[in-house]
């Protein structure tokens, strides 16, 4: 019964979810790897990162004709687990796009529905137990700049209430036309740039804030991380 | 105490052929009639109604079973239970303000557990949003439960009551948070209290001593645009005029919003049950009903935020106090002190 369940949901699956997000985290044009590369910001302070996580939530496609396609779950990508970095799949309805868009973080509908799974599981640890809500983004890692204990930063970002509402809506154009079918996977290939989430607007000094860990805070970094999408390749 | 009592009545009662060993069973049997969300008509509709969460008996004796189980915690020392006890409608009785792990305090004092699913924000400064993660909060706080959900489950899974239960509550034996907590809002969630003297009063179905009748005119006029009827809140937050403790320094409410008007305002609590949910305020700091009565008559503290409904209260007779005592006991509702729905055996005979 297991397997005949398998052999009918496998090609079920494949048929269904033909976009596949991938995503490419990198500090300015070096890769991001884990606590090993020295980083430098823009006011040339040094860095570690030691973890890199974040939600996108909401994925909707626009068709040529401006219609777009309906939302799909959150996803929760972590650089330390690779196949959230390399599968995030959804399921579009056959058409021509121009453009991907979806929210940095979660909606505030899903912060205000109790105990979910999956991606928005509080095992997580995306979530603040005393304040109810998600944290959208953490990156947290070393600078000898930093005043913490153990020249620590940790930026917990999030918020969704006003006036601390850190959900952002991003929106990636492509260069032509996408063809989007149920019978071929299309793999989107996301640039992720942590540099950015740093700087423009507010350029971040790792010694004057080490650590930004609440909602209200969280703004001097969510008008930075606005822009830290683009799009590599779609194959 | 209490348990040592029930144990003692259970064997005597037994002893003298009053009661066998599966009888002792059937009291604490939860059947569906015992998980039929059930509420007077002059409650308002619930804010939370179980819609996606379906009570059933094998739920809500799972919720059950992880209330009382000190598995919740890092060093399998404290539960729920340990500072929500049934006899104060799950308040801490008699302690001021809570004790949790490594026997460290906090900074707050115990609130009941009752009538939850009308509220729409828990704790003293309606931080959590929902009922369903309410239990999160206690569980990774570090000087309550100081355990991460994460490993709370690993824990549930290497333990195989819980892995059978499970199964006979969700159909496989899968342990997710999302069911651990959705256990635990059934068990909580129905910690319905309904049925004090007011209720009968109201009901019609008792009256009220002509103490207690001016007490409730009493409280009509000054107390109920807060503490409003039937619940005995209107789930909002007031700085209530008592004097800031400088080694607490409890903002309250501003903690969350980080708005200036809600420094030092706390949820409003219930008052059913008041008789029993003592010492009273968010830091435990009075004793007796009487006190919180003398507070708000002749001790409130005008503080840039206080409440204009707290401070248009006024100066309070001897007369009137003693008749607003007397009303506010008969909010204490013994059918929900006693439900032995909320009892866990396992818990009562383990011990």
């Amino acid at each position: 019964m297991g397997s005949l369940l398998i052999l009918i949901g496998f090609p079920f699956m494949v048929f269904t979810q033909n976009v596949n997000l991938r995503f490419q985290n990198k500090v300015g044009d070096m890769p991001l790897i884990i606590d090993s590369v020295n980083y430098k910001n823009e006011l040339n302070q040094d860095f570690t990162i030691s973890k890199f996580k974040f939600y996108i939530s909401n994925v909707r496609f626009e068709n040529t004709n401006g219609t777009t396609t309906a939302p799909s779950t959150s996803f929760l990508i972590d650089q330390e687990d690779s196949l959230s970095l390399s599968t995030n799949l959804i399921s579009i309805p056959s058409g021509f796009y121009s453009s991907v868009e979806f929210i940095l973080g979660v909606d505030s509908i899903h912060n205000v529905s109790g105990a979910q799974t999956g991606a928005l599981d509080v095992v997580n640890a995306m979530f603040w137990t005393w304040n109810s809500g998600y944290i959208f983004m953490k990156l947290e890692g070393n600078s000898s700049f930093s005043n913490s204990p153990g020249h620590f930063f940790e930026y917990h970002i999030g918020g969704f209430k006003e006036p601390y509402n850190a959900i952002r809506k991003i929106k990636l154009t492509f260069d032509q036309p996408v063809e989007i079918s149920k019978h071929k996977l299309i793999d989107i290939l996301i640039n992720v740039n942590v540099l950015e989430i740093l700087q423009h607007p507010n350029s971040i000094d790792f010694s004057k804030n080490s650590s930004i860990v609440e909602p209200f805070q969280s703004k001097i970094v969510s008008d930075n991380y606005e822009d830290i999408f683009s799009i590599i390749n779609i194959k | 105490m209490n348990k040592r009592i029930l144990i003692v009545f259970l064997i005597i009662a037994s002893s003298l052929g009053m009661l066998s060993l599966d009888q002792f069973e059937d009291i604490f049997k939860i059947t569906k009639k015992d998980v039929k969300l059930i509420y007077p008509t002059y409650f308002p509709k619930p804010s939370y109604s179980f819609s996606s969460n379906k009570l059933s008996p094998d739920k809500f004796v799972l919720g059950r079973k992880l209330f009382y189980d000190e598995i919740l915690s890092k060093d399998n020392t404290v539960s729920c239970a340990t500072c929500h006890e049934r006899i104060a409608a799950f308040a801490h009785i008699d302690h001021k303000l809570s004790h949790g792990i490594y026997a460290k305090i906090g900074t707050r004092n115990v609130p009941p557990i009752q009538n939850l699913i009308w509220r729409t924000s828990f704790m003293w400064e309606g931080g959590v949003n929902h009922i369903e993660i309410q239990p999160l909060s206690p569980i990774e706080n570090p000087i309550e439960m100081d355990e991460k959900m994460s490993n709370v489950l690993l824990k549930l899974k290497n333990d195989p009551v819980y892995v059978s239960l499970f199964k006979k509550a969700y159909k496989d034996s899968e342990i997710t948070s999302e069911r651990v907590f959705k256990s635990l809002t059934q068990f909580m969630g129905l910690m319905i209290s309904s049925n004090s003297r007011y209720d009968k009063f109201i009901q019609q179905k008792d009256t009220l001593s002509k103490m207690e009748m001016n007490g409730l005119t009493l409280f009509r006029a000054k107390c109920a645009s807060c503490h409003t009827e039937p619940l005995f809140t209107n789930n909002g937050f007031a700085n209530n005029g008592l004097k800031v403790d400088p080694s607490l320094n409890d903002e309250g409410r501003y903690k969350i919003t980080k708005n200036e008007k809600d420094k030092y305002a706390f949820t409003i609590p219930s008052l059913r049950n008041i008789e029993m949910t003592y010492p009273y305020m968010h830091d435990g700091r009075f004793k007796k009903i009487m006190d919180v009565l003398n507070f708000y008559s002749e001790g409130q503290n005008h503080n840039a935020t206080v409440d204009q409904r707290v401070t248009s209260i006024g100066k309070l007779s001897s007369q009137e106090k003693k008749e607003l005592n007397a009303f506010l006991l008969t909010l204490t509702d013994k059918t929900f002190l006693y439900d032995r729905r909320f009892v866990d055996p396992d818990y009562v005979f383990s011990r």
